[in-house]
């Protein structure tokens, strides 16, 4: 049984525990605003991107001299795997499922027996992959620390490195991981291949795609604007994380101020209940040393 | 008297401008151009400069560092990695990236030299751009 004193120094500990939790998650709660809307911001320009690169690419699929972002290599032995973690914990099952979901995946490309490497983007996902892939290792991980808000710079660092090694023809296929955000409860991992490009491709005539002319040609332009999309893709896959991180984080504090509170209610019973335990037992004592002296 | 056109200037990180405009003097890889409404729909690259978008009387410039844009009948959407009102804008701002891109010049392989060249010379017009009217 733990005495009243241990019992008053454990509710004081929950509680400025709960203050912690309460503040982090407001803090996360304005930093997801803040997310959400630089994802809003960044969507007219991904978007445009889209439709005009599936406009070109719809013609030149089968064309021998597409660049080999939108072909391959023809091979799919070397894969390059992506992986976007978030710098900080504390975000419930952020990192954790998006490295769960990596792993799945680096398990099966090694079972096919094919070449796998990791980068990782974001220091807790690296903590975690370190311990079994540390020999699948690209030399020079990437993390953003004390980068407060992604910006596209951020996005150009990430995609000149993966854009660098594909040219120097170390990979073959390059998939980003990261999270995407549905809700500020619902934030799913999801695997993105950006090499080869997956682009829609719209039907043959449909729209008015023939009638643009182009400047210069279509392949020049096609050479310019791949690698351009696939900044763009990390740019969202980055700024998605970002969203996710803090809705994660915002549900996770969210759950643990609650916690706490149930914590200190029962220690707070807890606490009453020993006290009255003491007080009754001392005035049995002082009765029946006032009964022996009158009897 | 020519009619206007949806002007869309939009670079990753947000919309710049989305406006009417009568017409727009871009910076294309082929050589500057300029667009008013019912152009022959084109998709074209675009080298560093600014661009000027007119409506009337109303002039805006803004300073770009490349990008693309597609004219199509109904208007005319920039694309632009760097985008900035001219007037927000100072040679100053790019002295800094244009010194360290100068210094990434330096002992890189064939294939990162070519985009490191390209990232030197954007910058480099940028900044006499904007010196030139300074």
């Amino acid at each position: 049984m733990p005495s009243l004193k241990d019992l008053k120094v454990r509710i004081n500990s929950v509680k400025s525990t709960r203050k912690i939790t309460k503040a982090m998650q407001m803090v996360a709660a304005a930093k997801l605003r803040r997310a959400q809307e630089a994802a809003e911001a960044s969507r007219p320009y991904a978007a445009r991107m889209t439709t005009v690169l599936s406009n070109i690419a719809t013609g030149n699929r089968d064309n021998p001299e597409a660049p080999k972002l939108l072909r391959g290599t023809g091979d799919d032995s070397r894969h390059l795997l992506v992986v976007c973690t978030a710098e900080r914990g504390l975000c419930g099952g952020f990192n954790s499922s998006i490295v769960r979901r990596a792993r799945l995946d680096i398990n099966r490309l090694i079972g096919e027996g094919k070449d796998v490497k990791i980068l990782c983007v974001g220091r807790k996902g690296r903590e975690q992959l370190k311990r079994e892939y540390d020999h699948l290792f690209v030399e020079d991980q990437i993390a953003f620390e004390g980068v407060k808000k992604i910006s596209y710079g951020e996005a150009e660092q990430v995609a000149s490195r993966v854009l660098g090694s594909f040219a120097k023809g170390e990979y073959d296929v390059i998939t980003l991981y990261y999270s995407e955000f549905e809700s500020v409860l619902t934030q799913s991992p999801k695997a993105l291949q950006v090499i080869p490009a997956t682009i829609d491709t719209v039907e043959e005539g449909a729209g008015s795609n023939s009638a643009y002319e182009y400047e210069p040609d279509e392949t020049a332009l096609l050479a310019e604007l791949l690698p351009k999309n696939i900044t763009v893709q990390i740019y969202r896959a980055l700024l998605e994380n970002a969203a996710s991180e803090q809705g994660a984080r915002m549900t996770a504090m969210d759950n643990a101020t609650r916690n706490a509170g149930d914590m200190v209610d029962k220690l707070t019973l807890q606490y009453n209940r020993s006290r009255q335990a003491a007080i009754t037992s001392e005035l049995i004592e002082i009765i029946s040393g006032a009964e022996a002296l009158n009897g | 008297m020519a009619g206007t056109m949806q002007v869309d200037l939009v670079s990753p990180e947000k919309v710049l401008a989305s406006i009417e405009a009568e017409k727009v003097m871009l910076p294309g890889s082929d050589g500057d151009f300029t667009a008013m409404a019912g152009h022959v729909p084109v998709v074209t690259s675009l080298s560093p400069g600014t661009i000027r978008i007119v409506n009337g009387s109303e002039e805006s410039e803004y300073l770009i560092a490349g990008g693309f844009a597609e004219v199509s009948g109904s208007g005319i959407s920039i694309l632009a990695e760097f985008a900035s009102l001219r007037e927000d804008a100072t040679a100053d701002m790019f002295q800094s990236s244009l010194e360290a891109a100068e210094k990434a010049l330096e002992g890189l392989e064939k294939e990162e030299l070519a985009e490191a060249t390209r990232r030197y010379s954007n910058l480099k017009v940028m900044v006499e751009t904007l010196g030139r009217a300074a």
